[in-house]
């Protein structure tokens, strides 16, 4: 999986399909409240799509799409959107992660709780995407060690 | 030893297809877990996020109303497993040391 | 009879899949092979319950315009759908963690058979 696979077709629709795959997976995610979707699928969706590249091209043409140290922070940027949203809940009354105390002004009590699901939904998909791209490169990292 | 482990896996799919003949019909809308009420006279939770869960978040999907607001710690929980299957697998392809003769 | 049959088809084609799954771990030597077989078994429970929160004629789970929401008898069952989203995430992050530790148990002993593997660890 470090070299490029031995065929320029394999490359050139991979090439072609992954920005669409992407866009597809950011409407999955917030699309959740109208039709089946939310979260999770949409952070599987976004993860094939970069994966789609890491298979078919190799170590040095995967880089200019994704670095792979960015992994990491982004997993901990989705892990803390989901756990600010909570502490700003309990800071403002109310307990671990009621949506209804929210201090976003001018809104009724079930347009906050609103809110707070996409908020959460978009927290989850980053968290997924980053931790099933990361899976992928520390085990073709890990292959010729020991 | 081959036919012991053969006894085994026959017990077992006996033993749960003697189970499964007294599960209710599927789809039957009289079963215990799509009624009204439970038998303590208190609300069952298929029926009351049906109900209740537009009023609620405004929201038309029941599934993200559940996994997103009546259950929501549940997600965070998750959440924090995928995290930790991630981690695991930074941690455990290392570098192996040398080891220092004695 | 015809009726005992049709309502319990579906449980007795999940309960051959778990079994499917249980021969994969038990009778196969290579290792990765019993990774595939506890994947067949956990797709199988999620498959079982999901097939119990069926009811006839009901539409999915999302709000329709034209059904009214009092009608509980046209809306599948939400709960088991949620239960079963979670299962399926855990599921994934097992089978991670396990071929991560079959690539470093190959990176040190050389080796994924397993009987070759117990008599070289002893």
């Amino acid at each position: 999986m470090r070299s490029k696979f031995h065929s320029p077709i394999v490359l050139l629709g991979a090439r072609l399909l992954s920005p669409y795959i992407m866009v597809f997976g950011w409407y999955v995610i917030f699309h959740g409240h109208y039709s089946p979707g939310g979260g999770f699928q949409g952070g599987a969706l976004l993860a094939a799509s970069i994966l789609l590249i890491r298979v078919s091209g190799g170590r040095i043409v995967s880089r200019m799409q994704l670095r792979e140290y960015f992994n990491t922070p982004l997993a901990i940027i989705g892990v803390f959107i989901y756990f600010l949203t909570g502490i700003v809940a309990m800071v403002a009354g109310g307990y671990f992660l009621d949506y209804g105390q929210l201090p976003i002004p001018g809104m009724e009590p079930y347009w906050l709780r609103y809110t707070g699901i996409l908020i959460i939904e978009v927290g989850i998909g980053l968290t997924v995407m980053a931790i099933l791209v990361m899976i992928y490169d520390n085990m073709v990292k890990g292959e010729d060690y020991g | 030893m081959k036919l012991f482990k053969i006894l085994i896996l026959a017990l077992f799919a006996g033993v749960l297809i003697y189970a499964s003949l007294d599960l209710p019909y599927r789809g039957d809308p009289d079963n215990r877990m799509h009624a009204e009420r439970s038998i303590n006279d208190t609300a069952v939770i298929g029926n009351y996020a049906i109900q209740e869960a537009y009023n609620d978040a405004h929201t038309p999907n029941m599934v993200t109303v559940i996994l997103g607001d009546y259950r929501s710690i549940d997600t965070f929980g998750e959440q924090i497993v995928i995290y930790t299957a991630g981690l695991i697998t930074l941690l455990v392809l290392r570098r192996s040391r040398r080891r220092k003769k004695s | 009879m015809v009726d005992f049959f049709t309502g319990h088809y579906a449980y007795w084609f999940t309960l051959i899949l778990l079994c499917v799954g249980l021969y994969g771990i038990i009778f196969k030597r290579n290792l990765v092979k019993k990774t595939i077989g506890l994947a067949i078994l956990q797709a199988s429970v999620v498959l079982f319950f999901v097939s119990i929160a069926s009811k006839w004629d009901a539409t999915v789970t999302v709000i329709d315009k034209n059904i009214p929401v009092e009608q509980v008898e046209s809306y599948l069952n939400p709960l088991p759908h949620t239960l079963m989203l979670t299962a399926i995430v855990v599921g994934v992050a097992t089978l991670g963690v396990a071929f991560t530790l079959l690539i470093a148990i190959y990176n040190r002993y050389g080796t994924l058979d397993e009987q070759e593997l117990l008599e070289e660890i002893q």
